[in-house]
């Protein structure tokens, strides 16, 4: 990417077509000189991070290429949306964002290793990135040792919590209990069969959501299964499910394998006419692969459907559609990639500084007023204060929200019964 | 659990019908990598890719019905599974032109280009089509299952799938045994000089293979957007599979690479049934592991002086 003579040599252009553009129309130069003024850069930006008069440089840092570019490029459109309307709004203290992006390749020594590029060589003044939590553990001891702040979307297992990252996704809790307690009353769901893909997410998340079954309702899990991620052939597990006849299956299938199982069940005659399912794994670009048809019926557990009627997400729809095309969809995660740079930018105004530790400080209790999902708040806990949502998956790949929690559901990445 | 004779009678036969149905994906999958492998000896890596080509066409041609010609929506399936295979094939064609012939005596740079021309072919993948997955548009009558009495289920793709790789085994079989083509690419396999010698260009026939074997796994990768993804990647979920199949088979014989599909498929979707999936795929792994140390040649080899 830019060298530092390359910067040095776009900094000078901006700053003389900024005096030109001063000498011209003084009126619509000041705003912005008076907020760039009024922070200094010597005072907003004690540690040597890349920002200048008139330009803050933050990093971009997802798969680009592999297998995981399927799942990260709607976080990589929505974060650089956000950036360009934070931009068009003024900035942040008065400084256009600059980005520079790094391709992790799906592959998470290369995450690292760019991390390490972006904190070290760039002195980014934050990093929003990051997908899998596998991509995430490995960065995390460079982010503390090197004091970067890095805004993470996914919904994860939670089991974590660091100063240097701020969790935009819902940590397990917020997306399991709730959702498995809305089977229970609304459709009196008393069995459960737990599938999942073989890795960390599935395995904590479905632990968690047993404990909850089983210690806290007081209900049956008649089932538990996993199979290798990229698994194609799930009829015997199908056949399985007939026999013991769970009155809701709750899965967490991934990747290819999910479209996969929902056409294999589809096959099968498992459909929602004579099955219950719900799901913490199937967001709008799921549906692209699986296909609505496929699953429509089904129930989904989430904090953000694209089809929310709210005039935030009216207005963030339009403008996504407007920069990737009429036939983008959007799903969870593309939504909480979204709000990273805002809640970065309302931290950075409200600490008055890029500073990475007054940064950390200032973030709990920020608000989001314009969030497309609503409203949220960053826990003292580095994650968000968000609702849950029951989508009904459509033939046409979109969610009919069908339930909402009636409170933000408390961020609790360590709860206690649950481990 | 309150199950009745004729409840587990429907489970038997679907499960027996499930064990069917991984036989025939495994065998459509291996046949293509069989004829390469097989009667070239070429380690074709990019042997999932070509199956992606099959898959993409289905979604090209299914876009294409959807907004042009709505009404031919329900037959559009076999067409498209023609065209992915003549599209797949001549895509092997070139790849054996434009890379493989050169290669021929360094079997382990075979191994190295077509890993390379995989990596590549993904790449071009994500840049035409995205790097989401898609889904296309399946007819009607290839959705759901048929249920003859209430309980019993048995899927209508995997019927499909099924008949497909029954008509292209025995195609594969009739063409090696029965034709020209088959003839020479016998002769080719057995002795490359005397073939030569004999007036048979082994050139042309090496490349007639090669392109035939892709075009099968054309067709593999198209009945396969009825049970799974397709993506950039879908490729390479389906290449292990496939060479465990050849591998265990015994390379050079055809029936070697049915009885195995057979073997491993029902193996899987039993233990499958009665254990936990990841320890399936542990289970029958071990056993074609133990099965390769007793017999490293595979299940069957040709006898031939070496």
């Amino acid at each position: 990417m830019s060298s530092q003579d390359d910067r040095d040599d776009l900094q000078s252009t901006s700053r003389r077509n900024f005096s030109k553009g001063l000498a011209t129309l003084p009126l619509i130069g000041m705003p912005g000189l008076s907020l760039a003024a009024k922070y200094p850069t010597a005072k907003v930006n004690t540690t040597k991070l890349a920002v200048t008069d008139t330009e803050v440089t933050v990093g971009q840092l997802h798969s680009a290429t592999g297998t995981m570019a399927i799942s990260e490029t709607g976080s990589i459109q929505a974060e650089r949306l956000a950036i360009e309307q934070i931009n068009a709004a003024g900035g942040v203290l008065g400084r256009q964002i600059k980005i520079i992006q790094e391709d992790g390749a799906s592959d998470w020594p290369t995450f690292a290793e760019k991390s390490k590029k972006l904190l070290v060589n760039d002195r980014v003044a934050a990093v929003f990135g990051c997908w899998t939590s596998a991509s995430r553990k490995a960065v995390l001891p460079i982010f503390e040792k090197e004091n970067g702040m890095l805004y993470y979307p996914t919904f994860y297992e939670g089991l974590e919590q660091s100063k240097n990252v701020i969790y935009t996704g819902q940590e397990a809790t917020q997306q399991i209990l709730w959702g498995l307690d809305w089977v229970m009353k609304e459709k009196g769901a008393k069995s459960f069969f737990l599938i999942g893909s073989d890795y960390i997410w599935p395995r904590t998340s479905n632990k968690i959501a047993r404990k909850h079954i089983e210690n806290f309702r007081h209900l049956k899990v008649v089932g538990e299964e996993y199979y290798p991620l990229g698994h194609t052939n799930f009829n015997s597990l199908i056949n399985k499910i007939k026999i013991v006849k769970p009155d809701c299956i709750y899965a967490i299938v991934v990747g290819g394998s999910n479209v996969a199982f929902y056409k294999q069940m589809k096959a099968a005659g498992v459909t929602s006419k004579k099955q219950l399912l719900l799901t913490i794994s199937v967001t709008e670009d799921e549906l692209l692969g699986i296909g609505g048809e496929n699953c429509d019926g089904f129930y989904a557990c989430m904090k953000y459907f694209q089809s929310l009627d709210n005039s935030n997400n009216h207005k963030f729809v339009e403008a996504f559609k407007a920069k990737y095309g009429p036939k983008a969809v959007i799903g969870d995660v593309t939504q909480a990639a979204y709000l990273g740079p805002w809640l970065w930018k309302f931290a950075v105004e409200k600490a008055g500084s890029f500073d990475i530790d007054k940064i950390a400080k200032a973030s709990p209790g920020i608000e989001f007023k314009g969030a497309p999902e609503g409203y949220v708040k960053i826990h003292p806990n580095h994650h968000l204060w968000s609702k849950a949502r029951i989508g009904e998956i459509q033939s046409d790949g979109q969610f009919k929200v069908v339930a909402e929690s009636p409170e933000l559901i408390e961020p609790n990445p360590f709860p206690k019964g649950y481990q | 659990m309150g199950l009745s004779a004729s409840d587990l009678w429907n489970i038997v036969v679907m499960q027996g019908f499930a064990g069917l149905s991984l036989f025939s994906v495994l065998l459509l999958m291996g046949l293509g990598l069989a004829i390469i492998f097989g009667q070239m000896g070429v380690i074709n890596m990019a042997h999932g890719e070509f199956m992606t080509v099959g898959a993409y066409t289905i979604f090209m041609l299914s876009s294409l019905t959807e907004t042009y010609a709505p009404s031919l929506m329900p037959y559009y399936f076999l067409v498209a599974i023609a065209v992915a295979f003549v599209l797949a094939f001549a895509a092997g064609w070139l790849a054996e032109w434009a890379l493989i012939r050169h290669l021929y005596r360094r079997p382990l740079d075979t191994l190295l280009a077509t890993w390379g021309l995989s990596l590549g072919m993904q790449q071009i993948f994500r840049s035409t089509f995205g790097a989401k997955e898609v889904s296309p548009t399946l007819p009607e009558w290839l959705l759901g299952s048929w249920s003859p009495t209430e309980g019993l289920d048995i899927p209508i793709n995997g019927m499909f799938v099924m008949g497909l790789t029954l008509l292209v085994t025995g195609g594969v079989f009739l063409m090696l045994y029965r034709s020209r083509w088959g003839l020479r690419v016998r002769a080719t396999v057995s002795n490359r000089g005397m073939a030569n010698a004999i007036g048979i260009n082994t050139r042309n026939t090496d490349r007639m293979t090669f392109a035939i074997g892709c075009g099968i796994a054309g067709v593999a990768g198209a009945a396969f957007t009825t049970i799974g993804s397709t993506g950039p990647t879908s490729g390479s979920l389906y290449i292990v599979d496939a060479f465990l199949v050849v591998t265990f088979g015994g390379a050079a014989s055809l029936l070697g690479t049915v009885a195995s599909a057979f073997g491993i498929a029902q193996t899987q979707s039993i233990t499958e049934f009665f254990l936990t999936g990841s320890m399936a795929k542990v289970l029958t792994l071990l056993a074609i592991i133990t099965i390769l140390m007793i017999r490293p040649q595979g299940l069957f080899a040709l006898k031939m002086r070496r």
